[in-house]
């Protein structure tokens, strides 16, 4: 007996080597690039309906700035925008899906922290919004600021977001004891606040904005001037693949770098004469930015001429529909804002 | 010996088997992890929760361990479960019942009511108790009360909440009158059986269990003081009440959902169970000079509990089960608050699911093992 358990450990230890050894040596090259490539689609996460960053309309088109970050990465490698499979996902499901490998990029507003960027087997690439928490209240309420809350208020939210946690820290820390009633559906959050089950909503100050929009009577609800914490929202990927993490990252620091040298979906192809050669290098037409992720030298002008620049995203999706019109701290830091990338060369 | 292996060499090559499916997925899991930076382990249930819920039976607060959270969680769970068992089976039986009854009118009121909750996806009856039904009641400025003192509000359902002093002694004083009515009723059977007459213990235990916790205030120095529900300001036109106790609108949406739709599958087994027992059985009572009620009572019921509870233990279950749809209207149940809101905060999807499922699994093998227990307890005996 003692003889076959000793042969069944090293069988096991035989297949975890073997195991261990092809993910490795898969990793180097990209697995998550190749896979990509081979269904013909990037697999992107998304929100299950937040206007400006991911929404989809009646007939199935996705829109928002989360989605032009996965339409970029799709331009950079498949060549075409439009070759994306959106799987929209409630803030509980979202990093499961990414761990377990449903989804290859996830750009659902999610919030860059420290435990979920190094415990959970997850790699931030960037920041695409800069956003702080705040409240929403009825306007009938009379409340204009949050030094108006008083014991017993109740607040509705999502689980499974850094808000849960803020919430407790803001209410916590001024002494108020609350309710907190929280949902797993964002559409649930805004119908019990809409039906008048809280006294406020709280999430990220831009969802507070583009779910303002869903409500019965969007002009009855004000979302109070206080910001209680930073809420970096950018684009995530599997830890595991640093080419693929690489591929995401620079996709979008693509479209941020092109809207501060003036490059936009209609002038990229002209721009390729350029006398500056950093121009030169963000449209393909200098060095070799494209080898180094097993990608061709123009991926960079597909991001722009299909997607558009990071100016031109925000402005279709976020403020020409009202939601934000102002850029906010989501400005070039050239005017003011703090969107500075590394530079592409 | 070539018998015995014969016998021996397919069950150990199932069990072999075995041990290698579950040898690969764990060592598959592990490596997949490895490579996603992802550790396995329990670590996190003493680490602090950091989130707060809305609703507990015992004090939470965001500085409690994941695993405080899970106990306190697990409660609220077990809380629907029970209510929602206790209910569709008071429904249950009387919806039953009428559904056997002579009067067309009740028959069929309860034909109908059966078809009617029976039919409609569970889901769809808790967002329709939840959104529906609570976009209809008032804010709690608005509300007039209910026999006085409650209040029901789109904010949750405030009732009095009691105060007591000297509770130990009352509760000794209630402890001792259930000991008591055992007694008598254990002493009622011997005479019975002996002497053929009936002592009225119904009566009897109804005056015990009026006069001793009576006595606990008079001479025990129990008091019991009521707190009620007052409106307080929060904002212009935001209110809540203060004191008392107040039941959250998505615990009662919870329970009245689940109870109502399970109440139809168990009038469906009271009725069948009663329709098991043969007329025979009834006339034959009925000869012998019992009354109606007794027949019910000494005859039906116990043949037919007998054929009613398998079946209702598996109602009561799916209800348990069902009631994991918490997640869907807030009320911080097992499946929201430590399958949903510890995972995301933990990343400790194995871990949680896992535990998860067990808990599932053992609350589901508790209840089949009572309902076993209760079963045999009154199957015939052979005597
Ligand atoms: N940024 C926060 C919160 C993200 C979040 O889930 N917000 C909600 C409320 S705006 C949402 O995106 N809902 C849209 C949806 O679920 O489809 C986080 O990463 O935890």
């Amino acid at each position: 007996m003692f003889k076959h358990l000793k042969q069944l450990t090293s069988l096991f230890a035989m297949i975890a080597v073997l195991f261990a050894f092809t993910t490795e040596a898969m990793a180097k090259k990209s697995k998550t690039l190749k896979n990509t490539q081979k269904k013909g689609f990037v697999r992107c996460g998304v929100s299950q309906g937040l206007p400006g960053f991911s929404n989809a309309d009646a007939s199935g088109n996705w829109t928002g700035i989360d989605v032009d970050v996965c339409r970029a990465v799709a331009a950079a490698v498949l060549g075409d925008a439009n070759k994306v499979k959106f799987t929209p996902l409630s803030a509980k499901e979202r990093f499961t899906a990414l761990t377990s490998g449903e989804i290859d990029v996830l750009a659902r507003n999610t919030t860059w922290t420290l435990s979920r960027d190094a415990d959970i087997g997850l790699t931030f690439v960037g920041v695409n919004f800069y956003d702080g928490q705040g409240f929403m209240v009825r306007k009938s309420s009379g409340i204009t600021s949050v030094d108006q809350f008083k014991n017993g208020i109740s607040a509705c939210t999502n689980i499974g977001t850094t808000t849960e946690l803020n919430m407790r820290d803001f209410f916590n820390s001024r002494g108020i004891s609350y309710e907190p009633v929280a949902f797993e559906k964002a559409d649930e959050v805004v119908a019990a606040y809409d039906a008048g089950r809280c006294d406020t909503y709280t999430t990220d100050k831009s969802g507070l904005a583009a779910q303002r929009t869903k409500m019965k009577n969007p002009d009855e609800h004000i979302v109070l001037p206080e910001t209680i914490s930073k809420e970096p929202l950018g684009p995530v990927v599997r830890q595991g693949d640093a080419v693929w993490e690489d591929i995401v990252r620079w996709s979008l620091n693509t479209m941020i770098e092109a809207e501060e040298y003036g490059i936009t979906s209609s002038n990229a192809d002209s721009m390729k004469t350029s006398d500056n050669p950093q121009i030169k290098r963000l449209v393909g037409a200098e060095g070799e930015m494209g080898a180094a992720f097993g990608l061709d030298n123009e991926w960079n002008l597909r991001i722009i001429k299909q997607v558009g620049n990071y100016g031109e995203s925000y402005k279709r999706n976020i403020a020409d529909t009202g939601i934000l019109p102002d850029r906010g701290p989501n400005q070039l830091w050239t005017k003011g804002g703090i969107l500075y990338v590394p530079p592409a060369r | 010996m070539n018998n015995k292996i014969k016998r021996i060499l397919p069950q150990f090559l199932t069990i072999l088997f075995v041990v290698l499916v579950f040898g690969f997925f764990t060592i598959n899991a592990q490596v997949n992890m490895d490579n996603r930076g992802i550790d396995f382990g329990f670590g996190f249930l003493s680490q602090e929760a950091s989130f707060d819920m809305q609703f507990t039976l015992l004090d939470y607060d965001g500085q409690d361990s994941y695993l405080w959270a899970y106990v306190v969680a697990l409660l609220n769970t077990l809380l629907v479960s029970f209510l929602g068992i206790i209910f569709c089976t008071i429904l249950g039986v009387i919806i039953g019942i009428a559904r056997l009854s002579q009067n067309f009118l009740i028959k069929n009121s309860a034909a109908w009511y059966v078809e009617f909750f029976r039919n409609i996806p569970l889901l769809l009856q808790i967002f329709f108790w939840y959104y529906a039904a609570l976009r209809a009641l008032p804010l709690p400025e608005n509300a007039e009360p209910w026999f006085g003192v409650t209040y029901m509000t789109i904010k949750g359902y405030y009732i009095p909440s009691m105060i007591w002093e000297n509770l130990n002694v009352f509760m000794s004083c209630l402890i001792a009158t259930i000991v008591a009515i055992i007694f008598i009723r254990i002493y009622a059977k011997k005479i019975q059986e002996k002497e053929g007459k009936q002592l009225p213990v119904l009566y009897i235990s109804l005056a015990l269990i009026t006069i001793l916790p009576l006595l606990s205030f008079l001479i025990g120095g129990v008091t019991l003081d009521f707190e009620i529900p007052a409106l307080k300001q929060l904002a212009q036109t935001s209110f809540i009440f203060e004191g008392g106790i107040a039941l959250p609108p998505e615990l009662i949406a919870l329970v009245l959902a689940l109870s109502l739709y399970t109440s139809t599958f168990v009038a469906e087994c009271v009725r069948a169970g009663i329709q098991g027992i043969s007329k025979g059985q009834k006339e034959a009572a009925a000869s012998v000079g019992l009354t109606p009620n007794q027949i019910l009572k000494l005859v039906v019921m116990p043949q037919a509990l007998r054929i009613i509870i398998p079946p209702t233990t598996n109602q009561y279950l799916n209800l348990t089960k069902n009631s994991s749809l918490a997640a869907a209207i807030a009320y911080p149940d097992l499946v929201l608050v430590f399958a949903g809101t510890a995972l995301m905060q933990t990343g400790k999807a194995i871990e949680i699911v896992g535990i998860t499922m067990l808990t599932y699994l053992s609350i589901s093998l508790a209840i089949a093992a009572l309902m076993n227990w209760y079963n045999k307890r009154i199957e015939i005996k052979e005597k």
